[in-house]
């Protein structure tokens, strides 16, 4: 079975939340995971964020809808990791 | 479930730092309700003797004025600020933040706001009226009603002040001390004038 053990992505969000608030609540989507999250870049209103989450069994909806609930937007995938796991 | 809907809201209200916006309203309609108060009281103390009930009246009267004054006025404002923020947030991110907790926050802060400046100054003149209101109940004051009215007038201003200083980091009798220099200046004048 197909399984997502990585995600790099490239976010933009508002200043607030602030990154911990940001990091935790997309953790907080999902059962295992976790988080790297790295100020790329700020501006007057935003951030730009590369955020790596790493899980078991990673769901890219439920970390979208967290990041859009923060009130911001995924503007690319730059990396996966996804493995081919056979239960027995 | 009780204590997920708080954290929520509390989140909520720290996105667009209304909880700062609303403590600065609480002084300061809560300052307003008071001083008017003190006036009203100050007044009927140096006109002929009016029946206690009639200054109740007066005061209550002026008490509603300000508690919806103070939620209009408030509503408003900060419903128009908000909504402004918010549009320049969204022009920010060039994405769509309808459904975002920045989209609630704009929504319910104004509110929130708005029901602080209200019950501020509603709170601060039912606290004054409260002599007036008992001794109309029929209990026995150790003070003629209208002086403890003043004197609870006084006391908070002078705490209002006080909370003003702790939150400020600075001492907080200098800061109560200054407030009470404003009502007792407002009192002068009052007795100057009328």
């Amino acid at each position: 079975m197909l399984r997502t053990k990585q995600l790099v992505l490239d976010v933009l969000k508002p200043h607030k939340p602030d990154v911990l608030e940001f990091a935790r609540a997309i953790a907080a989507s999902g059962p295992d995971y976790r988080v790297q999250l790295t100020v790329i870049e700020m501006d007057d209103k935003t951030e730009t964020l590369q955020i790596i989450v790493d899980g078991a069994d990673l769901q890219l909806d439920s970390i979208i809808a967290a990041i859009h609930e923060m009130g911001g937007s995924l503007h690319s995938v730059d990396g996966v990791n996804v493995s081919n796991e056979h239960s027995d | 479930m009780a204590e997920g809907f708080f954290r929520r809201a509390w989140r909520l209200i720290q996105l667009n730092r209304s909880h700062v916006i609303a403590r600065r309203y609480f002084v300061v309609n809560g300052f307003d309700g008071a001083l008017t108060m003190l006036g009203l009281l100050l007044g009927f103390s140096l006109s002929t003797p009016s029946d206690p009930a009639v200054v109740l009246a007066a005061c209550l009267g002026a008490a509603i004025a300000l508690a919806m004054s103070g939620f209009s006025s408030a509503y408003i404002s900060e419903s128009a600020e908000r909504q402004l923020e918010f549009r320049q947030l969204q022009d920010s991110m060039i994405s769509d933040l309808r459904d975002s907790a920045h989209a609630r926050a704009s929504r319910w802060s104004p509110l929130l706001i708005a029901a602080v400046n209200s019950l501020s100054p509603l709170l601060m003149s039912l606290l004054i009226m409260l002599p007036l209101w008992l001794t109309e109940r029929g209990y026995a004051l150790p003070l003629e009603p209208l002086l403890a009215g003043i004197a609870i007038a006084f006391g908070l201003i002078f705490l209002l002040g006080a909370f003003l200083g702790v939150i400020s980091g600075t001492f907080w009798l200098w800061s109560g001390l200054k407030t009470l220099a404003v009502a007792t200046i407002t009192t002068l004048a009052i007795y100057a004038f009328v």
